[in-house]
């Protein structure tokens, strides 16, 4: 009767959490796995500056149109400072603002960006450019050059290539030599640039941006000429003369204007940093299922801030490691000191590693016990010898640490994030069951929870696993089911065959 | 099942059958407090009309375990156990002073220091099953019959004997060792003899998970001995089940040799190496037990349970 109600509530608690992970993954279309969203990246502006005396105003370009990337977040660290966006010609501005300050300044505008390459140029056509007004004899050797690199084009993007194949080359005409004599490079080089292009009826304009590596903390600037062919928007590469946009290219503004610039400060600089971050590219998964407006995902742990999600990140994976106990406990057979300890252990054994963690904790455990051995000759009480050995452990991990720190080795450092009274209580039951049982039980039961903790561990670790409960937590109500399923499980366990054994070769 | 369909042939019960199907199903988590605490099953029993071992005295504080030495200097001869332990750790057996200093039945002597020190950690807690702080009693120590002499190392022999929803149906005696320190501990290497329900003769033996032939230090044959007071330690188990209330018992009885079969203690989770022991698997006799309640034929009185085991055992007698 009551394995009926089991096998019922653990089907009811598996259809649930299948249905639920099915119209995520199929109808949502959340990523089963972590490669399958895409990367994302933080890129980071600092302004920095020396405050003068009185109101202080800075201001700071950023991205509007981004070609090939898509925004997740934008944001700005600036203590006591006022902070907007505003819209200006060509694109879109941070500003900070404050009534007094001194000292270094430094101001940070963060934003997330990831690849997509549905988001295009979406730009209105422009009107074409009206004549630029050069002097002579500048005007004249502007319109000699543009009719003769006219003669040797088709179109609008041929023509620009004529154009910058003519004003790269190393021994430039005298018209050239004329135009960009103390223009060799920088904004006033795009300028005139632009200007050409306008006597040829092309709209031109400027766009600055950054070529997106893994980790840039200085990430210099790349500047590409843009015109409009009366379709859309090309590319060139200024310098090159080659047409296109790589790939990793995130434009930053467009314009000649300067990024960034301060009033009541001096000695500004801009520094760009750009970070690929593993955290960010859950949230484009969450990012595109918010477009479509799911109840279930604004309900998801996605909508909570990024340290929350980190911790359940790490506690969903806690009754993994609980069924890995049930198993090993009640079909295996092993035996282990307590019913979570090895859980919590093998929780440890995630800040060392492996090796290092059952290293340090057979070397703690041994180490401990040898001294709470020497403790039970001074016949204390239970609460205080408790707590002696709870000193005890402290004093070990702290000697543990400081001896690999002089002998160069980190990992020793991290046995400071072991949970020394779940050592301490280890130690204490050991000795308890080595006083009473013999070496051999606590032996066997010490290693019966190092071998469920290190296995525990090593499930708990899979980063696909971690994914997949984090995006989809509604797997917990399957992994109940099946919790609930071995709650009544009657057989043998494995180790039985091995203590009944003298029993079942009756027969043979 | 997944695995060892031939255990299931022999009928033998697993830990996880045993929790599952019979813990959990016949013995109810109120009523544990009647076998967990030695004190409560002590008087629950004596009001039964059950033959205990006498209560000397109580260490309920630290303060009470100051006061003992004037209590213990009256007896000669006691033992010093928790209220709350389990698988007899924590249990002191003392039979004689010599000097200054109570002496234990291996012969050790231990100053009265560390015997209070022992009780006092008693008390603490560090024997209970839950770390809970603890009772120390202090009780006549068995002067057991000289039966088991043959067959067993110092110590005390008890009789466990597996009462299901009534009836008693497998028992064993438990032969201590000098492994086991005189103690009647299969965990701690005592061994296991099982015994002949109708007859009370000693059958098959286990030591740990083996089957064995003759007792470790006597190396005498274990197989063939009576245990005397069959009838009366039959019906002391039977009343085991008015007592506790739990449908899956073990109950330990031990022989004095002036006071007859004495109830020891009780156990709501009783182990599962008796069946290594009686080289039988429990499911098939628990099958004849339901059977007859089934039937409706079942006896309130006690004695007369203990009478009707004795024919419903019959099958599984090895003769």
């Amino acid at each position: 009767m009551t394995l009926r109600y089991v096998q019922g509530l653990a089907l009811v608690c598996a259809l649930l959490g299948f249905s639920v992970f099915f119209y995520k993954q199929a109808v949502l279309g959340l990523p089963l796995t972590e490669d399958a969203s895409r990367s994302a990246w933080t890129i980071e502006a600092s302004l920095r500056f020396e405050a003068r005396p009185g109101p202080i105003k800075a201001a700071l370009r950023v991205p509007a149109l981004t070609p090939g990337f898509a925004t997740l977040s934008e944001n700005s660290v600036a203590g006591g400072y006022g902070y907007d966006i505003g819209y200006e010609d060509g694109g879109r501005r941070a500003q900070w603002a404050v009534r007094r300050a001194s000292g270094e300044q430094r101001l940070y505008y963060r934003v997330v960006v990831y690849g997509d390459p549905s988001i295009e140029e979406a730009d209105t056509t422009p009107p074409f450019p009206d004549p630029p007004n050069l002097t002579e004899p500048e005007r004249t050797a502007a319109l000699e050059l543009v009719e003769e690199v006219r003669q040797q084009s088709a179109d609008a993007a041929s023509l620009v290539s004529a154009l910058l194949r003519r004003v790269n080359d190393p021994t430039p005409d005298e018209n050239v030599a004329l135009l960009f004599e103390g223009r060799r490079g920088g904004t006033r080089r795009m300028s005139m640039l632009i200007d050409l292009l306008a006597y040829a009826r092309v709209p031109a304009r400027s766009v600055r941006g950054l070529l997106l590596k893994d980790e840039q903390r200085n990430a210099p600037i790349a500047t590409y000429l843009e015109i409009h062919d009366g379709v859309e928007w090309l590319f060139f590469d200024p310098s090159s003369g080659s047409q296109g946009l790589p790939d990793n290219f995130f434009a930053w503004s467009r314009g000649l204007e300067t990024l960034a610039t301060v009033q009541g400060g001096s000695g500004l600089e801009l520094n760009f940093a750009v970070r690929r971050s593993q955290l960010d590219s859950l949230d484009v998964a969450t990012n595109r299922a918010e477009q479509r407006g799911s109840l279930l995902m604004t309900f998801s742990l996605f909508s909570l801030p990024i340290q929350t999600q980190a911790v359940y990140s790490v506690l969903l994976m806690i009754p993994i490691g609980a069924l890995v106990m049930v198993l090993l406990r009640n079909f295996v057979g092993v035996q282990t000191f307590g019913t979570f300890m090895p859980v919590l252990i093998a929780l440890a054994f995630r800040e060392t590693d492996l090796l290092a963690g059952v290293i340090l904790f057979t070397l703690l455990t041994g180490l401990g016990l040898a001294i709470r051995f020497l403790l039970e000759r001074l016949r204390l009480l239970l609460v205080p010898r408790l707590t002696a050995v709870l000193i005890i452990v402290v004093l070990l991990m702290l000697s543990i640490s400081v001896i690999a720190h002089q002998l160069g080795l980190e990992t020793g450092l991290s046995v400071a994030l072991f949970p020394m009274v779940i050592i301490a209580m280890t130690i204490e039951r050991m000795s308890v069951i080595w006083e009473e049982r013999g070496a051999q039980d606590a032996m066997k039961a010490g290693a019966g929870s190092l071998l469920v903790a290190a296995l525990a561990y090593l499930v708990m670790g899979i980063d696909a696993l971690e994914y997949l409960f984090f995006t989809f937590p509604e797997l917990l109500l399957v992994i109940l089911a099946f919790v609930l399923l071995c709650g009544r499980y009657s057989g043998y366990r494995l180790s039985e065959l091995r203590r009944f054994g003298v029993l079942s070769r009756k027969d043979s | 099942m997944l695995w060892g369909h031939k255990l299931k042939d022999s009928g033998v019960i697993g830990l996880n059958e045993r929790n599952a199907n019979y813990i959990t199903a016949l013995n109810s988590r109120r009523l544990y407090p009647r076998v967990d605490n030695k004190r409560l099953t002590k008087s629950l029993a004596a009001a039964a009309g059950m033959a205990v071992p006498e209560l000397y005295a109580v260490a309920e504080s630290q303060g009470d375990v100051r006061g003992l030495p004037e209590t213990l200097a009256q007896h000669k001869s006691f033992v010093v156990k928790p209220a709350s332990g389990s698988g007899g750790d924590g249990i002191l057996v003392i039979d004689g002073r010599y000097g200054g200093n109570y002496r234990l039945i291996n012969g050790e002597l231990m100053p009265e220091s560390a015997l209070l020190h022992h009780t006092s950690n008693i008390v603490s807690g560090q024997f209970s099953l839950t770390g809970q702080p603890d009772i120390a009693l202090i009780e006549y120590r068995v002067q057991f019959d000289s039966v088991f002499d043959e067959i067993s190392y110092r110590g005390v022999p008890d009789i466990r004997i597996i009462v299901y929803r009534g009836y008693p149906v497998m028992a064993m005696v438990r032969l201590p060792t000098r492994q086991s320190d005189g103690k009647a501990n299969l965990h701690q290497g005592a061994v296991g003899a099982g015994v002949d329900l109708a007859t009370g003769l000693t059958m098959s033996a286990s030591s740990g998970n083996l089957r064995v032939r003759d007792h470790p230090d006597t190396l005498t044959p274990i197989a063939g001995h009576q245990v005397p007071h069959w009838g009366r330690i039959l019906d002391i188990a039977a009343t085991g089940y008015e007592v506790s209330g739990l449908g899956y018992l073990g109950v330990d009885i031990v022989i004095d040799k002036d006071l007859g079969p004495l109830m020891l203690e009780m156990n709501a989770r009783p182990g599962l190496n008796i069946q290594i022991a009686n080289d039988a698997g429990l499911k098939p006799r628990f099958a004849v037990i339901d059977a007859v309640l089934k039937d409706g034929a079942a006896d309130n009185e006690p004695e007369a349970r203990a009478r009707a085991s004795v024919e419903l055992m019959q099958p599984f007698s090895p003769r």
